[in-house]
């Protein structure tokens, strides 16, 4: 009887211990994202352009810019506006372009598709390339790779990625032709293949097309080694420096007592302890890729929603700029807090 | 003989520096900095971070001395020349002297990074200090708001606020300043936190120093070291988003002579007069690799715990 007493006790401040940890992300998110909505409403309201006017035009007569400045709301108090922009983004209603004339949804989920596909390649190859030198480094700590790996991360830390994908082009693309220049697939392959994912890469396997697939990766393989790159830096400096914390632990020393081999103790019992942590990194720099692709897509004309929110930027297409900001927001801010659950759940330690 | 005199070859300076028991506070004071130099100095990559850091200010002082005009007026026969013993780095599509440029570019780009600094760090130790110090509701709301904070995307807010302010190079500042400050605020909570119960609070506390006093003489002073470690390897980004947003011509507006812009009116030139673009690409990476690096040494001196990371 006290026996399962006790488990029941046992399962119940478990569960309540994750219960808290789930409200309390819950609630994290839930602020944040009224930070992040109510920063984007205040740069709505203390742009200099007048909202009124990009709707109407400054021709307008005094009594329809009246009226519409009423239909917008604008003579409501502050909170009522902020009120009816978080209506209006719930049900996905970010406001009609001016740019393109459409609405801002519309173009969002046009542009989108790119982004992703390069900044989840990217990623792909940052994790593919930097965990096993960051493993290596830490294992060989002291000796050349390691070296190698510190000097690449600072390396990536300092240099202006616009620039370097300025230089690969001219080298690459310019002086060697080894890859495809500046934009997702060809002029003449444009809009050959069908829609479906969005991602040219699956589409144009879809369809069987494998002339455009190689076009596309063609095209691909330059911006993602970039941002790629920059990923590797820091998953393979990180991934070290977890590893050197691991490999210190006197649960190491007790395995290699035993007569583990050096793969078993390196793979089986440091890195194991080490992936849950990788896990956050990773998240952490799937979203700062997302949102960085921004230059990179300036440089490589990559029609994603960086370039989306730039051009509409110099054409002063506030609601392009505001929309296309609150989505990238919220998939960063979303990114953050899965890795974030994602580790209180499968690390016990880190629930208390 | 007494351990004062030991160190027998040192006289004057280096003596007093070293002086088993110091007289007065501020001799205390300079020998705890003369043996941190001491340890800073033997650590080679903070060493030649610093030589770029100082090199890059003293670039900045003497920038009128070094160079032979402004690197703003146009000299249009001279277009696009590469190196030569008159013009080092070559001259841009206007004709101007690019090494000119560049030396007149460090004031902005200290200008920024000293900007960013004043404003970041105050805030983000009175927020995480006050935070700390007092615990309870205040740390949780404050707290609360740094995360938010924390959790922003920082260039595409950045962007945002500039589209919002207009171009420029103070409000690209607000922009990357807005989006920065809150890991400071962090760090001086970390900090606070670890002192708040230490014994010297608790004598100030019984000499009935104020919560003001305890924290602006005793509680900040102990969290600058970590501060400055991060800001300096903090520094590299900041350089780097500045220059993004001057590459996407919403920073410094052209002719100023802003390293990112210059890239960014220079790229039409890549192809053929490629050191139009390249040069400014290459005066980024050094200034941000110097911060860098001196960051690292700084955190090997300074915090040695958190070294090896």
């Amino acid at each position: 009887m006290h026996l399962k007493e006790t488990i029941a006790a046992r399962i119940y401040a478990s569960l309540s211990s994750q219960l808290r940890v789930l409200s309390s992300i819950a609630l994290t998110l839930l602020l944040t994202f009224i930070g992040l909505t109510s920063v984007t409403f205040t740069i709505g309201r203390i742009m200099p352009a007048d909202p009124v006017l990009a709707v109407i035009g400054d021709r307008a007569p005094q009594a329809a810019y009246d009226r519409v400045y009423k239909e917008m709301g604008l003579d409501q108090p502050i909170y009522e506006q902020y009120y009816r922009y978080l209506g209006e983004l719930s049900r996905g209603d970010l406001g009609t372009s001016i740019m393109t004339s459409q609405p801002v949804l519309e173009d969002i989920k046009r542009f989108f598709p790119a982004t992703l596909e390069l900044s989840t390649i990217a990623t792909l190859i940052g994790i593919l390339l930097g965990v096993p030198m960051g493993v290596l480094a830490a294992v060989n700590q002291g000796r050349l790779i390691d070296h190698f790996v510190r000097i690449f991360g600072l390396i990536g830390y300092s240099v202006p990625v616009f620039w370097l994908g300025m230089v690969g082009l001219l080298v690459f693309y310019g002086k060697l032709d080894w890859v495809a220049g500046p934009g997702r697939i060809d002029v003449y392959y444009d809009g050959i293949v069908e829609t479906v994912t969005g991602f040219i890469l699956i589409d144009a396997a879809i369809a069987g097309e494998w002339d455009i697939f190689h076009n596309a990766v063609s095209h691909l393989i330059l911006p993602s080694l970039l941002l790629g790159s920059f990923a590797l830096a820091y998953i393979a400096r990180m991934t070290r420096s977890f590893m050197l914390d691991q490999l210190n632990q006197e649960y190491i020393l007790t395995a290699r007592v035993k007569g583990a081999s050096e793969t078993s103790v390196i793979w089986r019992h440091a890195f194991r302890n080490v992936l849950v942590q990788l896990i956050t990194i990773i998240g952490l720099t799937y979203a700062s890729l997302l949102e960085g692709s921004v230059l990179t897509e300036t440089v490589f004309s990559w029609p994603g929603i960086g370039q989306y929110i730039t051009t509409s930027l110099f054409n002063a297409d506030m609601n392009a700029v505001l929309g296309g900001t609150v989505v990238v927001g919220i998939c960063f801010v979303g990114i953050n807090m899965l890795s974030d659950l994602l580790y209180k759940t499968v690390d016990p330690r880190a629930r208390s | 003989m007494t351990l004062d005199n030991k160190p027998l070859d040192a006289t004057g300076l280096k003596a007093w520096l070293l002086a088993v028991a110091p007289k007065s506070p501020a001799q205390a004071r300079c020998q705890r900095a003369y043996l941190a130099w001491r340890s800073f100095r033997s650590n080679p990559i903070g060493m030649i971070g610093l030589c770029i850091v100082s090199g890059l200010i003293i670039v900045a002082v003497l920038a009128p001395i070094l160079t032979r005009g402004t690197g703003l007026e146009p000299n249009l026969g001279n277009r696009l020349q590469p190196f030569s013993w008159d013009h080092w780095f070559g001259t841009d599509q206007l004709g101007r002297d690019i090494y000119d440029r560049i030396v007149w570019g460090s004031r902005i780009t200290l200008y920024i990074v000293g900007l960013v600094s004043i404003i970041v760090v105050p805030i983000g130790l009175a927020i995480g200090t006050v935070a700390g110090y007092l615990g309870g509701w205040v740390d949780n709301f404050l707290m609360r708001i740094t995360d938010i904070f924390l959790a922003f995307p920082r260039l595409i807010l950045a962007l945002a606020l500039v589209a919002a302010l207009g171009s420029g190079i103070e409000n690209a500042v607000l922009a990357i300043a807005l989006t920065t400050w809150s890991p400071y605020a962090r760090i001086a909570r970390a900090e606070v936190l670890s002192i708040r119960k230490a014994e010297f609070i608790l004598a100030a506390q019984a000499q009935g120093a104020s919560s003001a006093r305890i924290l602006l003489r005793h509680v900040v002073p102990m969290c600058l070291p970590s501060i400055i470690v991060r800001l300096t390897l903090d520094m590299a980004g900041i350089i780097l988003t500045a220059a993004g947003l001057g590459f996407l011509g919403l920073g410094a507006q052209p002719p100023l002579p802003e390293w990112g812009a210059m890239i960014s009116t220079g790229r039409q030139f890549l192809l053929d007069q490629w050191w139009v673009p390249t040069v400014p690409g290459i005066a980024i990476f050094v200034v941000s690799l110097g911060f860098c690096l001196l960051g690292d040494g700084l955190r090997d001196t300074l915090d040695p715990k958190a070294s090896d990371r």
